[in-house]
Protein backbone atom coordinates (compact mmCIF):
# COMPACT_ATOMS: atom_id res chain seq x y z
CA UNK A 1 0.00 0.00 0.00
CA UNK A 2 2.55 2.30 0.32
CA UNK A 3 4.13 1.63 -2.84
CA UNK A 4 1.04 3.97 -3.80
CA UNK A 5 2.01 6.74 -1.92
CA UNK A 6 5.91 6.39 -3.40
CA UNK A 7 4.14 7.05 -6.60
CA UNK A 8 1.75 9.72 -5.51
CA UNK A 9 4.49 11.71 -4.04
CA UNK A 10 6.81 11.42 -6.98
CA UNK A 11 3.87 11.97 -9.50
CA UNK A 12 3.72 15.51 -7.64
CA UNK A 13 6.89 16.30 -7.73
CA UNK A 14 7.55 15.00 -11.45
CA UNK A 15 4.38 17.63 -12.21
CA UNK A 16 6.62 20.45 -10.74
CA UNK A 17 3.54 20.74 -7.85
CA UNK A 18 5.97 20.47 -5.84
CA UNK A 19 9.64 22.13 -6.61
CA UNK A 20 13.07 21.42 -4.52
CA UNK A 21 13.49 22.45 -1.41
CA UNK A 22 9.37 23.23 -0.99
CA UNK A 23 8.33 21.44 2.28
CA UNK A 24 6.01 18.66 1.38
CA UNK A 25 2.76 17.99 4.03
CA UNK A 26 4.17 16.01 7.03
CA UNK A 27 3.33 12.63 7.39
CA UNK A 28 0.12 12.92 9.43
CA UNK A 29 -1.42 15.29 7.08
CA UNK A 30 -0.95 13.22 4.21
CA UNK A 31 -2.37 10.01 5.75
CA UNK A 32 -5.70 11.86 6.91
CA UNK A 33 -5.91 13.54 3.31
CA UNK A 34 -5.65 10.42 1.57
CA UNK A 35 -7.02 8.33 4.15
CA UNK A 36 -4.13 5.85 4.47
CA UNK A 37 -2.73 5.13 7.70
CA UNK A 38 -0.05 7.32 9.62
CA UNK A 39 2.39 4.19 9.63
CA UNK A 40 1.74 3.46 5.72
CA UNK A 41 2.98 7.25 5.15
CA UNK A 42 5.71 6.60 7.31
CA UNK A 43 7.21 3.95 5.51
CA UNK A 44 6.44 5.34 1.99
CA UNK A 45 8.57 8.92 3.11
CA UNK A 46 10.66 6.44 4.64
CA UNK A 47 11.36 4.58 0.98
CA UNK A 48 11.81 8.04 -0.70
CA UNK A 49 14.26 9.20 1.60
CA UNK A 50 16.04 6.46 0.90
CA UNK A 51 15.89 6.84 -3.09
CA UNK A 52 17.37 10.88 -2.18
CA UNK A 53 13.77 11.94 -3.60
CA UNK A 54 12.97 13.83 -0.80
CA UNK A 55 15.03 14.86 2.41
CA UNK A 56 13.46 14.62 5.93
CA UNK A 57 14.79 16.73 9.23
CA UNK A 58 14.56 16.03 12.53
CA UNK A 59 11.18 17.87 13.52
CA UNK A 60 10.97 20.18 10.65
CA UNK A 61 9.06 18.07 8.51
CA UNK A 62 10.12 17.14 4.75
CA UNK A 63 11.22 18.50 1.61
CA UNK A 64 11.59 17.64 -1.68
CA UNK A 65 15.47 17.45 -2.35
CA UNK A 66 17.19 19.41 -4.00
CA UNK A 67 18.83 17.53 -6.42
CA UNK A 68 18.04 18.75 -10.35
CA UNK A 69 17.88 15.33 -12.14
CA UNK A 70 15.01 13.85 -10.19
CA UNK A 71 13.18 12.18 -13.09
CA UNK A 72 16.57 10.74 -13.97
CA UNK A 73 16.99 9.33 -10.43
CA UNK A 74 13.62 7.47 -10.91
CA UNK A 75 14.32 6.26 -14.64
CA UNK A 76 17.36 4.39 -12.85
CA UNK A 77 15.23 3.31 -10.04
CA UNK A 78 12.60 1.61 -11.99
CA UNK A 79 15.77 0.49 -14.28
CA UNK A 80 16.85 -0.96 -10.73
CA UNK A 81 14.20 -2.49 -9.44
CA UNK A 82 13.13 -3.95 -13.16
CA UNK A 83 16.84 -5.50 -13.28
CA UNK A 84 16.78 -7.44 -10.21
CA UNK A 85 13.18 -8.76 -10.53
CA UNK A 86 14.62 -10.29 -13.58
CA UNK A 87 17.77 -11.61 -12.04
CA UNK A 88 15.17 -13.17 -9.49
CA UNK A 89 13.27 -15.35 -12.16
CA UNK A 90 17.21 -16.14 -13.86
CA UNK A 91 17.44 -17.76 -10.44
CA UNK A 92 13.88 -19.37 -10.53
CA UNK A 93 14.41 -20.72 -13.67
CA UNK A 94 18.29 -21.82 -12.79
CA UNK A 95 19.64 -20.12 -15.40
CA UNK A 96 23.54 -19.35 -15.55
CA UNK A 97 25.15 -15.76 -15.91
CA UNK A 98 26.45 -16.67 -19.93
CA UNK A 99 23.10 -17.54 -20.98
CA UNK A 100 21.06 -14.30 -18.93
CA UNK A 101 24.00 -12.00 -20.71
CA UNK A 102 23.02 -13.84 -24.50
CA UNK A 103 19.09 -13.13 -23.47
CA UNK A 104 19.90 -9.59 -22.31
CA UNK A 105 21.73 -8.97 -25.58
CA UNK A 106 19.39 -10.29 -27.82
CA UNK A 107 16.27 -8.15 -26.39
CA UNK A 108 19.05 -5.41 -26.68
CA UNK A 109 19.55 -6.14 -30.24
CA UNK A 110 15.64 -6.81 -30.85
CA UNK A 111 14.71 -3.59 -29.02
CA UNK A 112 17.31 -1.29 -31.12
CA UNK A 113 16.01 -2.92 -33.85
CA UNK A 114 12.58 -1.91 -33.14
CA UNK A 115 14.26 1.76 -32.54
CA UNK A 116 15.86 1.66 -35.53
CA UNK A 117 12.98 0.41 -37.72
CA UNK A 118 11.02 3.45 -36.33
CA UNK A 119 13.11 6.10 -36.95
CA UNK A 120 13.77 4.68 -40.75
CA UNK A 121 9.57 4.95 -40.94
CA UNK A 122 9.86 8.41 -39.30
CA UNK A 123 11.85 9.51 -42.34
CA UNK A 124 9.93 7.82 -45.21
CA UNK A 125 6.54 9.48 -43.44
CA UNK B 1 5.12 7.46 24.97
CA UNK B 2 1.66 7.49 26.38
CA UNK B 3 -0.91 4.56 25.82
CA UNK B 4 -4.31 5.79 24.66
CA UNK B 5 -5.67 1.74 25.84
CA UNK B 6 -3.89 -0.79 28.36
CA UNK B 7 -5.80 -4.48 28.31
CA UNK B 8 -3.37 -6.50 30.53
CA UNK B 9 -4.63 -9.99 31.30
CA UNK B 10 -8.32 -9.73 30.87
CA UNK B 11 -10.81 -12.35 30.97
CA UNK B 12 -14.32 -13.01 30.60
CA UNK B 13 -16.57 -15.31 30.66
CA UNK B 14 -20.18 -16.15 29.30
CA UNK B 15 -22.12 -19.49 29.14
CA UNK B 16 -20.53 -20.36 26.27
CA UNK B 17 -17.94 -17.62 25.46
CA UNK B 18 -15.00 -17.08 26.87
CA UNK B 19 -12.69 -13.76 26.21
CA UNK B 20 -8.97 -15.36 27.39
CA UNK B 21 -5.77 -13.42 28.66
CA UNK B 22 -6.57 -10.42 26.50
CA UNK B 23 -3.02 -7.99 26.33
CA UNK B 24 -3.49 -5.14 24.42
CA UNK B 25 -1.71 -2.02 24.23
CA UNK B 26 -2.63 1.16 21.58
CA UNK B 27 -0.26 4.03 21.80
CA UNK B 28 -1.51 7.66 21.64
CA UNK B 29 -2.13 8.88 18.32
CA UNK B 30 -2.31 5.45 16.67
CA UNK B 31 -5.28 3.60 14.68
CA UNK B 32 -5.65 -0.02 15.85
CA UNK B 33 -8.37 -2.16 13.62
CA UNK B 34 -9.58 -5.30 15.92
CA UNK B 35 -10.44 -7.72 13.05
CA UNK B 36 -12.53 -10.67 13.97
CA UNK B 37 -15.42 -12.99 12.57
CA UNK B 38 -18.67 -12.62 13.98
CA UNK B 39 -18.69 -13.93 17.78
CA UNK B 40 -15.16 -13.54 18.46
CA UNK B 41 -15.58 -11.09 21.02
CA UNK B 42 -14.59 -7.90 19.24
CA UNK B 43 -18.01 -6.43 21.27
CA UNK B 44 -17.04 -7.77 24.30
CA UNK B 45 -13.79 -5.68 24.34
CA UNK B 46 -15.47 -2.63 23.52
CA UNK B 47 -18.19 -2.80 26.34
CA UNK B 48 -14.96 -3.82 29.30
CA UNK B 49 -13.17 -0.53 27.84
CA UNK B 50 -16.29 1.77 27.86
CA UNK B 51 -16.89 0.08 31.56
CA UNK B 52 -20.20 -1.34 30.91
CA UNK B 53 -19.18 -4.49 31.79
CA UNK B 54 -16.74 -5.64 34.33
CA UNK B 55 -13.76 -8.44 33.83
CA UNK B 56 -13.80 -11.02 35.63
CA UNK B 57 -9.78 -10.83 36.07
CA UNK B 58 -6.91 -8.61 34.56
CA UNK B 59 -6.42 -4.56 34.65
CA UNK B 60 -7.89 -1.89 32.12
CA UNK B 61 -7.00 1.25 31.79
CA UNK B 62 -8.16 4.20 28.82
CA UNK B 63 -7.33 7.58 28.46
CA UNK B 64 -5.10 6.83 31.66
CA UNK B 65 -8.04 5.82 34.08
CA UNK B 66 -8.24 2.77 35.79
CA UNK B 67 -11.48 0.91 34.68
CA UNK B 68 -14.53 0.81 35.60
CA UNK B 69 -13.75 3.12 38.66
CA UNK B 70 -12.63 5.85 36.63
CA UNK B 71 -15.63 5.13 33.57
CA UNK B 72 -16.95 9.16 34.27
CA UNK B 73 -13.53 10.68 33.79
CA UNK B 74 -12.87 8.55 31.09
CA UNK B 75 -16.05 8.63 29.34
CA UNK B 76 -15.53 12.60 29.10
CA UNK B 77 -12.30 11.57 26.55
CA UNK B 78 -14.14 8.27 24.80
CA UNK B 79 -16.56 8.85 21.91
CA UNK B 80 -18.28 5.78 21.53
CA UNK B 81 -20.53 4.34 18.28
CA UNK B 82 -21.99 0.99 18.59
CA UNK B 83 -24.96 -0.12 16.58
CA UNK B 84 -26.39 -1.16 19.66
CA UNK B 85 -26.68 1.61 21.10
CA UNK B 86 -30.49 3.21 21.44
CA UNK B 87 -31.42 6.71 20.12
CA UNK B 88 -35.08 8.24 20.68
CA UNK B 89 -36.80 7.28 17.80
CA UNK B 90 -39.55 10.11 18.34
CA UNK B 91 -36.87 12.67 18.82
CA UNK B 92 -34.94 14.57 15.43
CA UNK B 93 -31.00 14.25 15.68
CA UNK B 94 -30.86 18.02 16.02
CA UNK B 95 -32.27 17.43 19.54
CA UNK B 96 -29.97 14.51 20.34
CA UNK B 97 -26.84 17.00 19.03
CA UNK B 98 -28.47 19.60 21.73
CA UNK B 99 -28.37 17.05 24.06
CA UNK B 100 -24.58 15.70 23.48
CA UNK B 101 -23.98 19.36 23.62
CA UNK B 102 -25.00 20.57 26.61
CA UNK B 103 -23.25 17.42 28.69
CA UNK B 104 -19.78 17.83 26.61
CA UNK B 105 -18.16 21.02 26.44
CA UNK B 106 -15.54 20.55 23.70
CA UNK B 107 -19.00 20.24 21.42
CA UNK B 108 -17.97 21.49 18.06
CA UNK B 109 -20.73 23.26 16.17
CA UNK B 110 -19.05 24.27 13.25
CA UNK B 111 -17.66 20.80 12.65
CA UNK B 112 -20.90 19.30 13.21
CA UNK B 113 -22.02 21.13 10.38
CA UNK B 114 -19.44 19.80 8.33
CA UNK B 115 -19.99 16.08 9.36
CA UNK B 116 -24.36 16.79 9.00
CA UNK B 117 -23.31 18.52 5.30
CA UNK B 118 -20.62 15.39 4.51
CA UNK B 119 -22.70 12.49 5.72
CA UNK B 120 -25.34 13.70 3.84
CA UNK B 121 -27.93 14.00 7.14
CA UNK B 122 -30.68 16.53 7.93
CA UNK B 123 -30.66 18.02 11.61
CA UNK B 124 -34.51 17.91 11.50
CA UNK B 125 -35.18 14.10 10.89
CA UNK B 126 -36.69 11.74 13.17
CA UNK B 127 -34.46 8.99 14.58
CA UNK B 128 -37.09 6.52 13.70
CA UNK B 129 -37.47 7.20 10.18
CA UNK B 130 -33.43 6.76 9.52
CA UNK B 131 -31.72 3.95 7.78
CA UNK B 132 -29.04 1.81 8.65
CA UNK B 133 -26.31 4.23 7.11
CA UNK B 134 -27.66 7.11 7.99
CA UNK B 135 -28.19 5.90 11.35
CA UNK B 136 -24.19 4.73 11.72
CA UNK B 137 -23.27 8.34 10.72
CA UNK B 138 -25.69 9.90 12.75
CA UNK B 139 -23.83 8.39 15.65
CA UNK B 140 -20.85 8.48 14.20
CA UNK B 141 -21.62 12.57 14.09
CA UNK B 142 -22.61 12.55 17.36
CA UNK B 143 -19.37 11.06 18.79
CA UNK B 144 -16.79 13.15 16.17
CA UNK B 145 -17.98 16.38 17.35
CA UNK B 146 -16.75 16.68 20.26
CA UNK B 147 -13.43 15.88 19.30
CA UNK B 148 -12.66 13.22 21.52
CA UNK B 149 -9.27 11.52 22.23
CA UNK B 150 -9.86 8.52 21.89
CA UNK B 151 -12.66 7.01 19.38
CA UNK B 152 -14.08 3.51 19.94
CA UNK B 153 -15.93 2.25 16.90
CA UNK B 154 -17.38 -1.02 17.10
CA UNK B 155 -18.11 -2.21 13.29
CA UNK B 156 -18.58 1.37 11.75
CA UNK B 157 -18.62 0.34 8.34
CA UNK B 158 -20.82 -2.86 8.55
CA UNK B 159 -23.87 -2.77 6.44
CA UNK B 160 -22.87 0.48 4.73
CA UNK B 161 -22.92 1.02 0.73
CA UNK B 162 -20.03 2.24 -0.84
CA UNK B 163 -20.38 5.75 -1.03
CA UNK B 164 -21.11 6.30 2.82
CA UNK B 165 -18.44 3.82 3.82
CA UNK B 166 -16.29 5.93 2.21
CA UNK B 167 -17.62 9.29 3.86
CA UNK B 168 -17.52 7.19 6.87
CA UNK B 169 -13.57 6.26 6.74
CA UNK B 170 -13.31 9.62 5.08
CA UNK B 171 -14.21 11.43 8.70
CA UNK B 172 -12.35 8.93 10.54
CA UNK B 173 -9.25 9.85 8.78
CA UNK B 174 -9.62 13.13 9.51
CA UNK B 175 -8.55 12.33 12.86
CA UNK B 176 -5.21 10.88 11.63
CA UNK B 177 -4.29 14.66 11.45
CA UNK B 178 -4.06 14.80 15.07
CA UNK B 179 -0.96 13.54 17.00
CA UNK B 180 -3.02 13.27 20.58
CA UNK B 181 -5.56 11.38 19.11
CA UNK B 182 -6.26 7.49 18.67
CA UNK B 183 -8.71 5.07 17.14
CA UNK B 184 -10.26 1.63 18.04
CA UNK B 185 -12.48 0.76 15.73
CA UNK B 186 -13.34 -3.40 14.87
CA UNK B 187 -14.56 -4.25 11.64
CA UNK B 188 -14.97 -7.73 9.47
CA UNK B 189 -13.86 -5.58 6.49
CA UNK B 190 -10.33 -6.10 6.38
CA UNK B 191 -10.14 -3.65 3.44
CA UNK B 192 -10.93 -0.74 5.63
CA UNK B 193 -8.70 -2.18 8.33
CA UNK B 194 -6.24 -2.86 6.04
CA UNK B 195 -6.10 0.97 4.75
CA UNK B 196 -6.24 2.87 7.67
CA UNK B 197 -4.91 1.05 10.41
CA UNK B 198 -1.75 1.59 11.93
CA UNK B 199 -1.93 -1.36 14.16
CA UNK B 200 -4.08 -4.56 13.05
CA UNK B 201 -5.02 -7.15 15.96
CA UNK B 202 -7.12 -10.18 14.87
CA UNK B 203 -9.37 -11.94 17.82
CA UNK B 204 -10.58 -15.46 17.21
CA UNK B 205 -12.56 -17.21 19.03
CA UNK B 206 -12.08 -14.86 22.59
CA UNK B 207 -8.27 -14.89 22.08
CA UNK B 208 -5.79 -12.69 20.11
CA UNK B 209 -3.96 -14.57 17.51
CA UNK B 210 -2.16 -11.58 16.38
CA UNK B 211 -1.14 -8.02 16.94
CA UNK B 212 1.21 -6.03 15.11
CA UNK B 213 1.88 -3.26 13.15
CA UNK B 214 0.23 -3.18 9.83
CA UNK B 215 3.18 -2.62 7.23
CA UNK B 216 5.52 -5.43 9.54
CA UNK B 217 2.28 -7.94 9.23
CA UNK B 218 2.11 -7.23 5.50
CA UNK B 219 5.95 -7.75 5.00
CA UNK B 220 5.88 -11.14 6.96
CA UNK B 221 3.84 -13.20 4.89
CA UNK B 222 4.34 -14.31 1.72
CA UNK B 223 2.55 -16.65 -0.90
CA UNK B 224 5.04 -19.07 -2.61
CA UNK B 225 3.89 -20.80 -6.04
CA UNK B 226 6.06 -23.42 -6.43
CA UNK B 227 6.28 -26.98 -8.66
CA UNK B 228 8.15 -30.30 -7.89
CA UNK B 229 7.96 -33.51 -5.76
CA UNK B 230 6.32 -33.41 -2.69
CA UNK B 231 7.69 -33.92 0.28
CA UNK B 232 6.87 -33.98 4.27
CA UNK B 233 9.95 -31.81 5.40
CA UNK B 234 8.49 -29.30 3.23
CA UNK B 235 5.47 -28.57 5.57
CA UNK B 236 7.90 -28.91 8.63
CA UNK B 237 9.34 -25.66 7.30
CA UNK B 238 8.86 -23.45 10.74
CA UNK B 239 7.47 -20.59 8.59
CA UNK B 240 4.87 -22.78 6.60
CA UNK B 241 1.27 -21.71 7.93
CA UNK B 242 -0.54 -23.95 4.65
CA UNK B 243 -0.28 -26.60 2.20
CA UNK B 244 -2.21 -26.67 -0.59
CA UNK B 245 -1.18 -29.33 -3.47
CA UNK B 246 -2.70 -29.41 -7.10
CA UNK B 247 -0.86 -32.10 -9.43
CA UNK B 248 2.76 -31.11 -9.72
CA UNK B 249 1.75 -27.38 -8.33
CA UNK B 250 2.25 -26.87 -4.40
CA UNK B 251 0.60 -23.36 -3.07
CA UNK B 252 2.59 -22.27 0.23
CA UNK B 253 1.82 -19.54 2.52
CA UNK B 254 4.05 -18.52 5.19
CA UNK B 255 4.77 -15.95 7.77
CA UNK B 256 8.20 -14.88 8.76
CA UNK B 257 8.90 -14.61 5.68
CA UNK B 258 13.05 -13.92 4.66
CA UNK B 259 15.15 -14.23 1.37
CA UNK B 260 16.67 -17.54 2.74
CA UNK B 261 13.67 -19.38 3.02
CA UNK B 262 13.24 -19.89 -0.96
CA UNK B 263 16.80 -21.17 -1.08
CA UNK B 264 15.53 -23.25 1.55
CA UNK B 265 12.39 -25.08 -0.54
CA UNK B 266 14.56 -24.98 -3.17
CA UNK B 267 17.04 -27.49 -1.39
CA UNK B 268 13.80 -29.64 -1.02
CA UNK B 269 13.77 -29.82 -4.69
CA UNK B 270 11.04 -27.33 -5.05
CA UNK B 271 11.12 -24.88 -8.07
CA UNK B 272 9.69 -21.64 -7.13
CA UNK B 273 7.52 -19.36 -9.89
CA UNK B 274 6.42 -16.78 -7.70
CA UNK B 275 6.23 -15.07 -4.41
CA UNK B 276 3.49 -12.53 -3.94
CA UNK B 277 2.47 -10.61 -0.83
CA UNK B 278 -1.39 -11.26 0.59
CA UNK B 279 -3.21 -8.56 1.59
CA UNK B 280 -5.10 -8.72 5.36
CA UNK B 281 -8.43 -10.55 4.19
CA UNK B 282 -6.20 -13.64 3.06
CA UNK B 283 -3.78 -13.26 5.75
CA UNK B 284 -6.58 -13.37 8.05
CA UNK B 285 -8.69 -16.32 7.03
CA UNK B 286 -5.15 -18.22 6.42
CA UNK B 287 -4.26 -17.99 10.11
CA UNK B 288 -7.89 -18.56 11.49
CA UNK B 289 -7.58 -21.88 9.22
CA UNK B 290 -4.15 -22.56 10.58
CA UNK B 291 -5.28 -21.59 13.89
CA UNK B 292 -8.43 -24.38 13.82
CA UNK B 293 -6.39 -27.10 12.56
CA UNK B 294 -4.47 -27.17 15.86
Amino acid sequence: MYGQIVEQVTAKILAGDWLPGQAIPSIRQLAAGSKVSVITVKRAYLELERAGIIVTRPGKGSIVAESSDLPRQLALKDFHAGLSAMLEAADRLQMDPASVFQEVEKELLSHRGAGLAAEERGKTA
Amino acid sequence: MTTAITLAGVRKEYGGFALQDIDLELPAGQVMGLVGVNGAGKSTIFRILMGLIKPDGGQVEVCGYRMPQGQVAAKREIGYASDDMRLYKGKSLRWHMDLVRSVYLDWNEPYAAQLLKRFDLRADQAMGGLSHGQRVKALLLLSLARHPKLLLLDEPTTGLDPVARGEVLEAIAEVLGDENRSVLFSSHNTRDVEQISDYIAFLHRGRLVAVKDKESFLESWRRILCQGEWRDEIAAVPEMVSVRRNGSVIELKVRSFHPGLTARLQQLGLAISAVDRMDLEDIFVTSIAAGERQ
